[in-house]
């Protein structure tokens, strides 16, 4: 019997199943279904296996051990609370965009009565409460914890700020029926940003309560855990791929951008540090595995915005009937006309999410000469763009839509890859890569190599597509 | 109860590359007993600020060396209060103009826009942390 092992991924519309052999480290096959987490999540995984078992014998076992990651019923919602919004309120939206959460509030500085209304509207699975140095600022955390001790939409919550003011905010949350957890600053000091403590706590609370609360802990019956969002187990493949193992090399640093119906997500594993000379950086420093997701330019929910954007520049006649029709129709695209115009908005979606991820840099003349202040990394010099995603994977020219990651020569402010080679996740299977490293990171990392396809360059632009690149091995239903 | 003297940012603002006057400060600051958030050269006035939010400072020692700080800090009282570090402790020092400086003029010009002590070049830094920890105490004894 091979060694069968198979992931899933419960998604917002579709609940995807892969099945890997990892004796000969093959993808034997890929399903899915839409998801049905609305009445019983199972009855969804139960046509997924049957599905599966059309083409790929399963058993009892394979079953059982099966690993799941979520972004179904609203993904994991979490509010960042903290102090000054570049400095802890930032930090907390890194950790929480670090483990795949999606970050529906921002607040900062003392909460108002207002504020309090808005969170207990928003009902986040969990706050992230920040604010404050170690030893430094307490007042403003004391005082938002005092708010929130009394805010009946919150159930969860995190607290990573001043451990100074640790004790006063344990006496405000006893007796609030809240769950409470503590861990280390996200900012302990100025300029230094550690958000791994937090990230961990996020993914323990989320695999504790959210997927039961959400009903996706009901899959636990079936298989044998859902152990991440959707977006962290993404995070860990790009991780593995760029960094390796102890034993086997990585590819080295990379940009990931995975764009889908609903949102596009952006990855990138590199330092970022300057490429530039002498250069002066402000802000907070990013983490090395950065993640952003954009909400708004997503092929599906939001095709109307990726138009608008679309047709600053130039667009192809028709181009506006061409789209509203897609929109009504809420299908894949079809005809010539229907695909030029998906391939331009998938185009436009990669490239404006990738503008907002990548660092800055600003030029100022001053009495000493030149100043060159960059925010955020420097991507210019990452050798990797790795494409995922449907409107991606399954589009016509996938190094066209990807095209939209490269640096541009009249946006020299914009740190995007300048000459990086391109690879594809064909398959659409990063998820159940990232889910795989979790126990098996060489055979995870030989299977990344196989099936993250590499993509001809740049110097194909302007020509027609003549052939989709083709998977190696496996079967993909 | 901390276990250092106080907190204190110090950096170089604006675009002022310079950073030997600053380090020195924050190397004695630190012998001395307090704790010192490095901001170094070339920071700009919001980040300053917003420093001295997180860590709940009790002063700044802003350097300038390239003779640009009246405008650099022009506000920088009302900014402090903004952002409500009303009390906080604002020392100033270094080469505060371009030309030959009459320094008790820029004395009088830095206080007035907020600035609770103005320093010439070449001043001895121990006198600027005598001064530091005689302005803290004081304000410590006022604070109700």
């Amino acid at each position: 019997m091979r060694s069968t092992r198979l992931f899933v991924d419960f998604g917002s519309t579709f609940t995807k199943l892969v099945a890997f052999d990892l004796e000969a480290e093959e993808l034997l096959a890929r399903v899915q279904v839409p998801s049905t987490v609305g009445q019983d999540i199972t009855i969804g995984l139960e046509e997924a296996f049957s599905l599966l078992s059309e083409t790929v014998p399963i058993g009892e076992a394979e079953r059982h051990q099966t690993v799941a990651c979520s972004s179904a019923a609203g993904g994991l919602r979490i509010v960042c609370v903290g102090l000054v919004p570049e400095y802890t309120t930032e930090a907390g939206r890194r950790a929480a965009l670090g483990a795949g959460a999606k970050v529906v509030g921002s607040y900062s500085f003392e909460l108002s009565e207002t504020e309090l209304r808005e969170i207990e509207e928003i009902a986040p699975d969990i706050i992230l409460l920040t604010g404050g140095t170690d030893g430094g600022n307490r007042k403003v955390i004391i005082h938002n914890a005092a708010m929130l001790a009394r805010c009946p939409g919150v159930g969860n919550v995190i607290v990573a700020g001043n451990k100074s003011a640790r004790d006063d905010v344990d006496a405000l949350f006893a007796g609030s029926g809240k769950n409470v957890i503590y861990t280390g600053n996200v900012m302990p000091e100025i300029g230094v940003l550690e958000v791994e403590a937090a990230n961990h706590k996020i993914r323990e609370l989320f695999i504790a309560r959210i997927t039961e609360a959400k009903g996706i802990g009901r899959a636990r019956g079936m298989i044998a855990d859902v152990i991440m969002p959707t977006p962290a187990a993404v995070l860990e493949a790009a991780k593995l791929l760029a960094d390796g193992t102890a034993r086997e090399p990585g590819i080295g640093e990379l940009l990931l951008v995975d764009v889908g119906g609903a949102t596009t997500d952006v990855y990138s594993v590199a330092k970022g540090a300057p490429t530039a000379g002498t250069v002066r950086f402000l802000g907070l420093p990013e983490p090395y595995a950065k993640r952003t997701v954009e909400g708004d330019l997503g092929l599906f929910h939001n095709l109307g915005t990726l138009k608008e954007i679309a047709e600053q520049e130039d667009v192809p006649d028709g181009f506006d009937e061409v789209v509203e029709a897609m929109c009504r129709e809420n299908s894949v695209p079809t005809g010539e006309e229907q695909t030029e115009c998906h391939l331009l908005l998938s185009k436009v979606a990669v490239r404006s999410a990738v503008n907002r991820h990548v660092g800055t840099l600003k030029t100022m003349v001053t009495p000493n000469g030149e100043v060159v202040v960059q925010r955020g990394k420097d991507l210019t010099a990452v050798p990797w763009v790795v494409g995922a995603g449907g409107p991606v994977s399954f589009s016509a020219d996938p190094a066209q839509v990807l095209e939209g990651a490269l640096f541009e020569e009249e946006l020299p402010m914009l740190l995007k890859p300048k000459a990086p080679r391109m690879l594809l996740d064909e398959h659409y299977i990063l998820f159940a890569l990232g889910l795989l490293a979790q126990s098996e990171p060489a055979k995870a990392l030989r299977l990344m190599r196989k099936y993250v396809a590499p993509l001809p360059g740049p110097e194909r632009w302007g020509s027609r597509p003549s052939e989709k690149p083709i998977g190696i091995g496996g079967r993909t239903a | 109860m901390e276990d250092h003297l106080g907190c204190v940012i110090t950096g170089t603002i604006g675009v002022d590359a310079h950073v030997i006057g600053t380090k020195v400060i924050s190397r004695a600051l630190r012998e001395a007993g307090f704790k010192v958030v490095e901001l170094g050269a070339q920071t700009p006035a919001e980040e300053f600020i917003m420093a001295a939010q997180e860590t709940a400072a009790d002063a700044m020692m802003i350097s300038s060396l390239y003779g640009m700080a009246e405008l650099d800090l022009e506000g920088f009282r009302d900014k402090c209060t903004e952002a409500g570090l009303e009390d906080i402790v604002l020392y100033v020092g270094g080469i505060l103009g371009v030309a030959r400086r009459n320094f008790a003029e820029d004395e009088a010009k830095f206080k007035q826009m907020g600035f609770d002590r103005v320093y010439p070049p070449e001043t001895d830094i121990r006198q600027g942390i005598k001064d530091l920890k005689a302005d803290l105490a004081q304000k410590r004894a006022e604070r109700p």
